[in-house]
């Protein structure tokens, strides 16, 4: 069978069609999950098949795809779905964020800030933020419905009694709009403040749970805290050991059995343009042959 | 104290042809603890749930004292009534797993109820938690166990606990003692007892126990297949019980 023997971008019309509907539907009321009839897809459930459907819906001929597996462009879900699309829809790809029009993303969002010009999808495992707490589903639809949210807060507050702090440190439920507490996916909690106020349209995709929602651009997002445990962004207490930048997301490496380890960005892009224009971390020097 | 707090008038529910309860009405006034005693399938628990808003009943008027005035809960919106049921009700199951999150801690379970209402400073909900517990008589280190390791009177009393922190005017209570034993009992109903008292709670308490009415409740409703057969004060149901169900159910006691 050749390529061509697909629609572009898989789904057939009246799919996206479906999806689009669905898109526009969470756009209009933002952090609501919209039902939508999820497709099966060439690939497993937990491997992106929500996001891949968005992003199936929203892909025109002209856009140029980026796709990022836990900030990284050369993992196994990104380069698999980076290619999917390359196939199906034949798509321009890249790995830089300021050349993307269309980003899907699975834990991350990207270091350099987003424009109005890009779509971000993001991959979803559960979209429901209180499911762990409450495993009914018509009794969680009535709670988003009547805004009684103060269960999230229950999940808050164990954290800090076991803990001594807030210790969700991804997924970190959040407010939209002044709404609806919305699950922003297993982001980094370092990644919270960057869903407020973006101007990139940000989709939200659950392919088993068959949900979509969705942040428009400049929504106001903040994430839940007491008054006497505010919410912080954290992110490991190091700069990047290959590009320097204190400011990124980290990844830990351990680069042997003694104990050496390394942080470098999560975000392989990031950590790539700022080397390229010759920033140097404390082991830079070293494995600048391997990262070329 | 100008008014009932609760007035329920023609209280009907139907399950097909088979009736739930039928043509219930009483008034509840602050501060007073009504009981309503009855066999299994009288329709007692069918009349609690209708009350408290579980279920919806096919006829009839609950008229709750608001603080803005008299209202029909039945005709409430959803959300009006379930931020009643959360500020001024409450509700205590005969199982305490059906009231309690187990997965949560005592602590997590007491203050549950304030962050539905809008409390947002962990320290305050702590200490709230913490001196609620201690008022019923569980220790303040166990504030971070989970309600599994208790035991069952332990369960119950946290029910208490955690249905009580926001100070409501009204309690609904299926057969708070049910599944304990004895002494555990005792305990927990001179626990109730006082708490009542002190809080001056208006409370109806639904149980087949005629002990724990005896102690609890200032009057009685008698209930038989949906009706009420006979009301009034405990004392006086209990000691001259005037129709023939009552009389059978006042005899079917053990004296031990």
């Amino acid at each position: 069978m050749t390529d061509h023997a697909y629609n572009f971008a898989y789904l057939d019309e009246e799919t996206k069609r479906m999806i689009r509907r669905a898109i526009l539907k969470a756009i209009a009321v933002p952090g609501y999950q919209v039902p939508f009839a999820s497709r099966e897809m060439p690939m497993p459930y937990g491997w992106g098949t929500g996001g891949v459907q968005v992003t199936a819906a929203c892909l025109t001929p002209g856009d140029v795809l980026k796709v990022i597996d836990q900030g990284a462009d050369d993992t196994t879900n990104a380069v698999s779905i980076r290619r999917f699309f390359q196939r199906t829809a034949g798509v321009a790809t890249t790995e830089a964020t300021t050349e993307a029009t269309l980003i899907q993303t699975r834990h991350r969002i990207p270091e350099t800030p987003l424009t109005a010009d890009q779509i971000l999808v993001y991959q979803v495992p559960i979209p429901e933020p209180l499911r762990f707490l409450e495993p009914r589903e018509t009794e969680t639809r009535k709670m988003h419905a009547l805004e009684e949210y103060g269960l999230m807060h229950v999940k808050l507050y164990e954290d800090i009694a076991r803990h001594g702090e807030i210790a969700t440190s991804y997924a970190y439920p959040v407010k939209v709009g002044d709404r609806y507490v919305m699950d922003p996916s297993p982001i980094p909690k370092f990644d919270n403040p960057k869903l407020s106020d973006s101007p990139a349209i940000q989709l939200f995709g659950a392919g088993r749970e068959s949900r979509i929602y969705a942040l428009p651009p400049h929504t106001r997002v903040v994430s839940l805290d007491f008054d006497d445990h505010p919410f912080t962004p954290s992110k490991a207490d190091h700069a990047c050991d290959l590009c320097g930048a204190a400011e990124s997301y980290l990844d830990e490496v351990i680069t042997d059995d003694l104990g050496s380890r390394m942080f470098v960005c999560s975000d392989t892009d990031f950590c790539r343009t700022r080397r390229e224009a010759g920033q140097v971390g404390r082991l830079g020097g070293t494995l600048e042959g391997e990262a070329a | 104290m100008s008014g009932p707090l609760l007035q329920v008038r023609n209280l009907t529910k139907t399950y097909g042809a088979r009736i739930g309860c039928a043509d219930v009405g009483f008034d509840l006034w602050p501060g007073e603890v009504l009981g309503i005693v009855g066999e299994s399938g009288s329709g007692k628990s069918t009349l609690l749930s209708c009350l408290a808003g579980h279920q919806a009943p096919d006829a009839g008027e609950v008229i709750f004292a608001t603080a803005e005035g008299p209202r029909d809960v039945l005709r409430m919106t959803e959300s009006e009534r379930r931020r009643l049921s959360r500020t001024d009700w409450a509700y205590v199951h005969q199982n305490p797993r059906d009231g309690l999150r187990m997965g949560v801690t005592a602590g997590g379970n007491v203050g549950e109820r304030l962050m539905a209402v809008g409390a947002r400073n962990y320290g305050s909900i702590r200490e709230t938690a913490t001196d609620w517990l201690g008022r019923v008589e569980i220790a303040a280190d166990r504030i971070d166990d989970r309600p599994r390791a208790f035991s069952g009177g332990m369960q119950q009393r946290l029910q208490i606990a955690r249905n009580l922190v926001t100070g409501p005017r009204l309690v609904f209570m299926d057969e708070p003692t049910g599944g304990l034993d004895v002494s555990v009992q005792a305990r927990l109903l001179d626990l109730l007892r006082g708490l009542v008292r002190q809080m001056g709670l208006s409370v109806i308490i639904v149980t087949h126990d005629l002990a724990v009415v005896r102690l609890l409740a200032d009057r009685l409703m008698v209930m038989k297949s949906g009706r009420v057969v006979e009301q009034g004060l405990t004392d006086q149901v209990l000691d001259d019980p005037q129709h023939a169900y009552t009389q059978l159910l006042v005899s079917s006691i053990l004296q031990v």
